[in-house]
This record gives C-alpha cells, sequence and structure tokens, in this order.
C-alpha cells in the first residue's frame, strides 16, 4: 500500500505537530501536579482537620502535659538553657512534614502503577516520567507546605518561638519533609506488588526516626549505638537547624552546613533515581 | 492519497530473549479503521504501546504522522487518543474531573477544556453522570468514559487496545456505534481485538497476528474469501465421538476441520453438504450452517482457535 504526499501541507502539519508539543513539555510537571490537587480535594476536609487538630493536640499535649513533667530546662554544648517546649516545638514542625510525606509519597506512587495505574494514563499523554515525578513532588510540597505554616502558627501562640529568626522552621521543616519523601518515594516507585512494605516503611523507617532523631530529647542522652539512627535520619538535621533558628542553639559551623548539605544529597539522589525509575517502568 | 499517518518496519520488541514482536511491517492511512487481531500474548498491546510512543522498539523503523516516536515522543503523543486495556480512570476524581485533568495534560486551557468535557460527556452518554464517583459506574460506562478521555485532544489517531473486553453484549453495541461514528467524522482508528465480530464491524483492513508476526493482511471480506469458503457447518457429535465420524465425512466439503468439541465443514454450500450427511445416516447431536469469519481464518492460518 503506497500513498502520495503533498511536500507543502506535510511540513506545515509537522511544524502543527512539534508546536503542539511545546506546552506539554515545558508546563507537564505542573500538570501533574495540578491533577493531584484536585485529587486532594476529595479529602480535603480530613487534611483540614489533622493539619489543625494534630499541631493543638501535640503542642498541647506537650507544653501543656508533658512539659510540667520535665522541669529541667535543655542545654546545647555550650551550656545555653531554653525550655522543654522550645527545645521540641522545632523538631515536631519537622516531624509533621515528614508525617505528610510519609503519606504522600508512599500510596500514591504505589497507586498510580498499581491500584489505580494512572501514570500510564498520563504518559500515554504528553506527560514524560520525569514530568509526573516533579509533579507528584510539587503535590507533595502543596499539601505540606501549608501544614507546617499552620503548625508554626501554633508553635507561636504557645510561645515556643523565642527568636524571630524562627521563622525559617517552616522551610528547614517543609525542606526536611521533602528530603525524607523523596527517599521514600525513591524506594515506593520500585514497588510492582504490595507486600505490606506501606506498612513497614511506617513502623520501621518512620516511628523509630521520629523516636530516634532527638525529637523528645537530645541525641547526645541516647547511647552511642542508637545515635547513628539519628546522624542518618534528615529528621535529626532538620530538628537541629530549626533549633539554631528559633532558639539559636549554639552548634560548630560545619556541623550547621551539614544539616543542610544532607538532606539536599539524599533528596537530590532520591528525586533523580524515582525518576529513572518511573521512566523505566512506562516504557514497558 | 494521501500520507500514511503510520509505517512500521521490521517493528520488534524483545524482551530478553523474548521477540514480543518479531519483525512486523505495516502501514495505516489517514481516516482508516485499522485492526490488529490475534490472540492472548500474540504480541498485539505491544505493538499499540510503540505506536502510542510509550514503548521504546528494540530495532526497526516506525513514524507516526511522519515523526518518530523514540525523538519526538510528547510530540506524537499529543496527536493520539488512546484506550488502553486496562481503564485508568482516575477513581479519586469524579467522571467530568478525569476529562478536566486529562485535556490539561496537552496544554489545553481550562475554558476550553472544560467545554470540550461536556460535549465529550455529551457523546459518550453521561452527561447525568458528570458529577459521579468513577467506581459508581458500569463497566460499558467506564469504557465510554475512557474513550471520551481519550478524544479530549481532538486527535488524528485513536488507538483502542481490546476496548470491549469484558463487557456484556449491549454495553459493546453501545460503544461500537460510537466508534462507527468516530470512523464516520474520519477519525483514524487503530485498534486490537480477539473479537472477530469485532474486527468485522469496525476494521476497513486488518492484520492477523500471532506470535509477534503478521499471518496474512487484507480486509475482512477479502481474508475471509482468501483462506476460508462461504459457509461452514458446525456439527458436534459428542466429544468421544467426533474423531471417529469425522473419518466418515472426509470429501464432504472442501476443507474439514476437527476441534475437541466439534468438526467444522468447509463449504459454499452449507445447507447441500447437511442433507448429505444426513442421507449418510450420521445424526450429529447438533447441526449449524453459518456464514464464514475472521475466527475460521485464524484458525486455518495457526491451527487454533482465537479464544482459547
Amino acid at each position: 500500500m503506497t500513498f502520495s504526499t503533498s511536500t507543502g501541507s506535510a511540513s506545515d502539519e509537522r511544524d502543527a505537530i512539534i508546536a503542539a508539543g511545546v506546552k506539554p513539555r515545558r508546563y507537564g510537571s505542573w500538570y501533574v501536579a495540578e491533577h493531584r490537587i484536585r485529587a486532594m480535594r476529595a479529602y480535603l476536609q480530613t487534611l483540614i482537620a489533622t493539619g489543625i487538630g494534630s499541631p493543638f493536640l501535640y503542642l498541647f499535649g506537650l507544653g501543656v502535659g508533658l512539659a510540667s513533667l520535665v522541669q529541667q530546662s535543655v542545654g546545647d554544648a555550650q551550656g545555653h538553657q531554653v525550655g522543654y517546649l522550645a527545645f521540641v516545638a522545632p523538631a515536631l514542625l519537622a516531624s509533621a512534614a515528614v508525617t505528610v510525606a510519609a503519606e504522600e509519597c508512599t500510596y500514591p506512587m504505589l497507586m498510580g502503577f498499581k491500584w489505580n495505574p494512572i501514570f500510564f494514563g498520563m504518559n500515554a499523554a504528553p506527560i514524560s516520567g520525569n514530568q509526573i515525578v516533579n509533579g507528584m513532588i510539587i503535590g507533595v510540597f502543596v499539601r505540606m507546605f501549608p501544614t507546617v505554616v499552620v503548625y508554626y502558627v501554633f508553635m507561636l501562640l504557645f510561645g515556643s518561638v523565642p527568636s524571630s529568626l524562627g521563622i525559617l522552621d517552616i522551610l528547614v521543616a517543609t525542606f526536611t519533609g521533602l528530603s525524607v519523601g523523596l527517599a521514600i518515594m525513591a524506594y515506593t516507585s520500585t514497588i510492582t506488588e504490595d507486600k505490606g512494605q506501606m506498612a513497614i516503611i511506617q513502623r520501621f523507617i518512620i516511628v523509630p526516626m521520629f523516636l530516634f532523631s532527638g525529637t523528645f530529647f537530645p541525641l547526645s542522652t541516647l547511647p552511642i549505638f542508637l545515635q547513628w539512627i539519628g546522624w542518618i535520619s534528615p529528621l535529626w538535621h532538620g530538628a537541629e537547624l530549626g533549633r539554631v533558628f528559633s532558639y539559636g542553639e549554639v552548634e560548630p559551623i560545619w556541623v550547621t552546613v551539614l544539616h543542610v548539605l544532607y538532606p539536599l544529597a539524599l533528596g537530590l539522589w532520591a528525586w533523580k533515581s524515582t525518576q529513572r525509575t518511573v521512566t523505566k517502568r512506562l516504557n514497558r | 492519497m494521501p500520507q500514511a499517518v503510520i509505517t512500521a518496519s521490521k517493528l520488534t520488541k524483545k524482551y530478553k530473549d523474548f521477540a514480543a514482536v518479531d519483525g512486523i511491517s505495516f502501514e495505516v492511512a489517514p481516516g482508516e479503521s485499522f485492526g490488529l487481531l490475534g490472540p492472548n500474548g500474540a504480541g498485539k498491546s505491544t505493538t499499540m504501546r510503540m505506536v502510542g510512543a510509550v514503548s521504546t522498539r528494540t530495532s526497526g523503523t516506525l513514524s507516526i504522522l511522519g515523526l518518530d516516536p523514540n525523538l519526538h515522543g510528547p510530540e506524537i503523543r499529543s496527536q493520539l487518543g488512546v484506550v488502553p486495556q486496562q481503564d485508568n480512570l482516575d477513581m479519586e476524581l469524579r467522571v467530568r474531573d478525569n476529562l478536566i485533568v486529562y485535556g490539561r495534560y496537552f496544554g489545553m486551557p481550562a475554558k476550553v477544556v472544560g467545554k470540550r468535557a461536556d460535549e465529550l460527556l455529551e457523546f459518550a452518554q453521561l452527561s447525568d453522570r458528570a458529577k459521579s464517583k468513577v467506581d459508581d459506574l458500569s463497566g460499558g460506562m467506564k469504557r465510554r468514559l475512557t474513550i471520551a478521555r481519550a478524544l479530549v485532544n481532538d486527535p488524528r489517531i485513536l488507538l483502542l487496545d481490546e476496548p470491549t473486553t469484558g463487557l456484556d453484549p449491549q454495553a459493546r453495541h453501545i460503544l461500537w456505534d460510537r466508534l462507527f461514528r468516530l470512523k464516520e467524522q474520519g477519525t483514524t482508528l487503530v485498534l486490537t481485538t480477539h473479537y472477530m465480530d469485532e474486527a468485522e464491524q469496525l476494521c476497513d483492513r486488518l492484520v492477523v497476528v500471532d506470535k509477534g508476526a503478521i499471518m496474512a493482511e487484507g480486509s475482512p471480506s477479502s481474508l475471509i474469501k482468501q483462506y476460508s469458503t462461504r459457509e461452514v457447518v458446525e456439527l458436534r457429535f459428542g466429544s468421544d465421538r467426533n474423531a471417529s465420524v469425522a473419518k466418515q465425512l472426509e470429501g464432504i466439503g472442501d476443507r474439514l476441520e476437527v476441534l475437541p468439541d466439534r468438526i467444522l465443514i468447509y463449504t459454499d454450500n452449507g445447507e447441500a453438504e447437511l442433507v448429505k450427511i444426513t442421507e449418510m445416516g450420521l445424526m450429529p447431536i447438533t447441526s449449524l450452517v453459518r456464514r464464514s469469519s475472521l475466527e475460521d481464518v485464524f484458525l486455518r492460518l495457526t491451527g487454533r482457535s482465537l479464544i482459547e
């Protein structure tokens, strides 16, 4: 079977097709994010309830409850003392971001490939694997940022932010949450069969990280053989950086730099790794 | 005649040593309705994914709308509508929102895509379900929504992978009607199916695919003419008797095919052959004279039934 062709119109048609690819190539990640945000509207009420209820309950519980029992203030390496709630608040803020990350980077990833394979639908449209990953991350950010801001407002209301630089904790917590979220995503994107890995992540990674990342007590009070959990945990780095800003915790500058570089490197590695995995899985 | 919208030459896809698609060549003209007919595992879906510019070929050449999918994936996909074998509608979104988010993937402005969504819901007979949850739709409705979604960008080529598998007869006919309308409007359709009636209803031309290779090519009627007779007599003598009776039937009809559950006699005059069989004193449990179908073509070409 042969078909003749008119060269002029074929070239116009080719130009039109190339032009139709420009917007998806440029804004594809944002279109995916838009999709995610629309999907989140389905459980918006839950998001608002947990976004407000969780900081209130934690800060009230710890500030009015536990802090009244912990009479002793917490000191840094230089001997500066700070109240318990001020010590614990930046870590709780980062934990709130990590909690969002643990939700948004697990089930939606598994769902997109397995339970409700929308990623294949996106990819059948002009969206690439990399854009799907970027869009998912933007979606996580969009949910995480307001959660962190609301949490911070509660921290202010409870008087747990002595320094005005504490406002930077919003960025630190978001940054921490994304770092953990991306690392989780790098793993969840590889799951082809659900064997309860999500529950394992929650129980054996998120919860221990929450408990052993210097959240409720300085890492140095832990036995040395448990301290490594904190060192490799972005949450510890995020909590410590948050403390530097919120009440001026004193630490060597190289440690502060490490608090930035480590989660950054982890996040970047995980981001690229997820993109590679997703692209490979879509190209069946 | 216009330029072919799809040209595949020696198209191959290998998974390690296994060739899912083994050097197939075909062309599809604009406005044509082209089918890939074959059993499960024949390589139809893999071919569709390569044509859909989401699966990289191992070797061969492929051109969609004059572009190479390896280089211009997003551009090609901007011109396609894809109805996958497995519905991948977003269950978290409402019916209309599924169309909206999908339209945005093509860079369509929100206002334009809203209007388009309403038109497509009308086309898919789903206007009254616009705000329903996808989960609440029947299988046929979900399929129609998937087709509506595939049309959101007004595609030049619509790829349909097993569009009616799993649907009840009524839902299939509604779907065929919608696809027939698209065909009438000049949309190029490329579909895979293992239902011969679907291929006969919808395809201008088709290739019969088996084990990753093309066995035959032509219009449904020309394939039937070439590989089968006008009519077929189907006889059932009981599974234990079919083989022994078949020996007595030698010489009846043009060709005889013995299947585990029935005997098929290929002939141009089924009624006349049936009279002869009755006169021989052979009393089948059931007998049926029907027209030849693509199922018979497939059986002739491969020695196997399409649906096993």
